[in-house]
Parts: structure tokens; C-alpha cells; sequence
């Protein structure tokens, strides 16, 4: 059986967390309508890795799950973002 | 008693997941490469697709991302039937994008834009790159979207049958994560394709 308690997440968590998702969206519209040229891709790209990060925080309960969970998810992305990196450097400065 | 282990089942679907995440995160690879030697090729050819549809696209997968994790506060409430409405609005949410997306690609096979077209051939190389990697992207991206229409329709009728409940929902969580992986590989493909014009 389960030793722990579930956490059950409110509805009122959900719809902030939809509302912050909808509005960090219209800021990147916003964004590359401004145009900051080489920074809007930055710029851009940033805020979607906020919305990810909100997504797998609290959509997908990595907030309210063991550690485990976590620590798989952060080894995963690492081992991604060496790949850029291994990547990158071999095509740049070949 | 029977035999199961809820977290054992969400791990498995989070290594799938990762799965997901490297075979996304290639063709990620493959698009910063492409964009870094063909910047002016891919600015040019963004200027093609409709950025309000894909706004659309974007906010409705966001509010059936919200319906799913809320169906599953429904079911741990034993609120099964505001449940099934949840995943029936998300469901919804599912049709709008295919709708827009097939008023999107039929509109590019219209005007000739399509792989191995002859318009494409007559593109520079960037752009032939660009429109490759959009619709492998999102293509690919809408196959999996599909994928998880069924596998939440499947999930509906379980909650409306009252074989996923309060005691177990794991199916329904883990049909969730999968739900939310299609609105995260959206959440980047979004800004990288629509909007660097």
C-alpha cells in the first residue's frame, strides 16, 4: 500500500498556472513584434524554457513526486544539453 | 490484495518520455545547425506561415493541457463525471488544432508548397531546409498529438465506466504526462517556427 499521502493539486492552482502559461505566450508575441533583432531568438527561447519548466513543475507534478522523479528528469536534460555542446563545438570549430 | 506499483508505472512513462525528449531534441540539433548557416534563408521562408493559426494552435493546446491535469484533481475528488467533461473538453481542444492544422498545410499544398514540390525546387537551399524541417517538426508533432487523442479517449471512457477512480488513476496520469510532452515539444516549436520573422 501507499505509505504516502496524495497530494491532490487544487483547480485554483491549475488555472493560475494556465493564466501565467497564456501570459508568458502573449510576451513572446509581444517580443518579436519588438524586434531586438540577435536577442529576440535569445529572448525568445528563454521564455519557453520558463513555460517548459512550469509545465513539467506543476502539469506534469514533478513538484509533488518523489525526488526521484526529479533527478531522472535534470540527468536527462544535462545529458541533452551536452549533446548541444559536443555538438556545437564540433561543427564550429572543426 | 492485487499487485501494482503506481510509481513503477510513472517511471516507465517518464523513460519513455525521455525517449521523446532525444528524439525531439535531434531534430532540434538538426534546426540550430541549419538556422545558424541559413539565417537570412529561414528568416525569409518564416515569413510563409501564419502566425495567428499557429497562436491559436498554441493557446488551445495550453487550455487542454490545463483540462487534463484538473481531470485528474476531478478523479482524485471521486468527481468522475466533471472528469470525463475535463477530458472531453481536452479532446476538443485536440480537434480545434487538427482542424487548424489541416486549413494550415492544405493552404501550403494549394499554393505547391510541399516536399519535393516543384515550387520547392526552385527555392534556395535554406528555405528548402526550413520548410523540410516544418513539416517533419510538425508533422511529427501532430502524430503524436493524435497518439494522445486516443489514448485520452480510451482514458474517458474508463473514468465514465468507473474503472479508472479515486483508489487507482495511474492510466490517467500517465495519459496526462504524455498530453503535456505534445504541449512541450509544442511550447518551443511554436516561437522557433512562427515567429522569427
Amino acid at each position: 500500500m501507499e505509505a504516502e499521502t496524495v497530494h491532490i493539486t487544487p483547480y485554483r492552482t491549475y488555472a493560475w498556472v494556465l493564466i501565467t502559461l497564456l501570459a508568458f505566450t502573449f510576451l513572446t508575441i509581444t517580443v518579436t513584434w519588438i524586434n531586438l533583432s540577435a536577442l529576440t531568438v535569445l529572448v525568445a527561447l528563454a521564455i519557453a524554457t520558463i513555460k517548459a519548466g512550469i509545465v513539467l513543475t506543476y502539469f506534469m507534478h514533478l513538484k509533488f513526486e518523489s525526488s526521484l522523479f526529479r533527478i531522472f528528469v535534470v540527468g536527462v536534460l544535462a545529458i541533452y544539453v551536452l549533446v548541444i555542446i559536443f555538438t556545437m563545438s564540433d561543427y564550429l570549430f572543426r | 490484495m492485487e499487485h501494482r506499483d503506481d510509481i513503477g508505472a510513472k517511471l516507465g512513462m517518464w523513460v519513455f518520455i525521455f525517449t521523446e525528449i532525444l528524439l525531439f531534441g535531434g531534430l532540434f540539433l538538426v534546426y540550430t545547425v541549419m538556422r545558424g548557416r541559413y539565417a537570412a534563408d529561414f528568416h525569409s521562408a518564416a515569413h510563409h506561415l501564419n502566425a495567428f493559426i499557429g497562436t491559436i494552435n498554441t493557446l488551445v493546446l495550453l487550455i487542454s493541457s490545463a483540462t487534463v491535469a484538473m481531470s485528474i484533481t476531478a478523479v482524485q475528488k471521486g468527481h468522475n463525471k466533471f472528469a470525463v467533461l475535463l477530458l472531453f473538453i481536452t479532446l476538443v481542444c485536440a480537434a480545434i488544432f487538427m482542424v487548424n492544422k489541416y486549413f494550415e498545410w492544405g493552404h501550403k499544398f494549394q499554393i505547391g508548397l510541399y516536399p519535393g514540390s516543384d515550387l520547392m525546387l526552385t527555392m534556395n537551399h535554406g528555405q528548402v531546409m526550413f520548410f523540410s524541417l516544418y513539416f517533419f517538426m510538425t508533422g511529427l508533432h501532430m502524430f503524436h498529438l493524435v497518439v494522445g487523442g486516443i489514448i485520452l479517449t480510451i482514458v474517458m471512457v474508463k473514468v465514465n465506466s468507473g474503472a479508472i477512480n479515486s483508489t487507482r488513476y495511474v492510466l490517467l496520469e500517465n495519459g496526462g504526462l504524455y498530453w503535456h510532452l505534445v504541449d512541450l515539444i509544442w511550447i518551443f516549436l511554436f516561437p522557433l517556427l512562427y515567429l522569427i520573422t
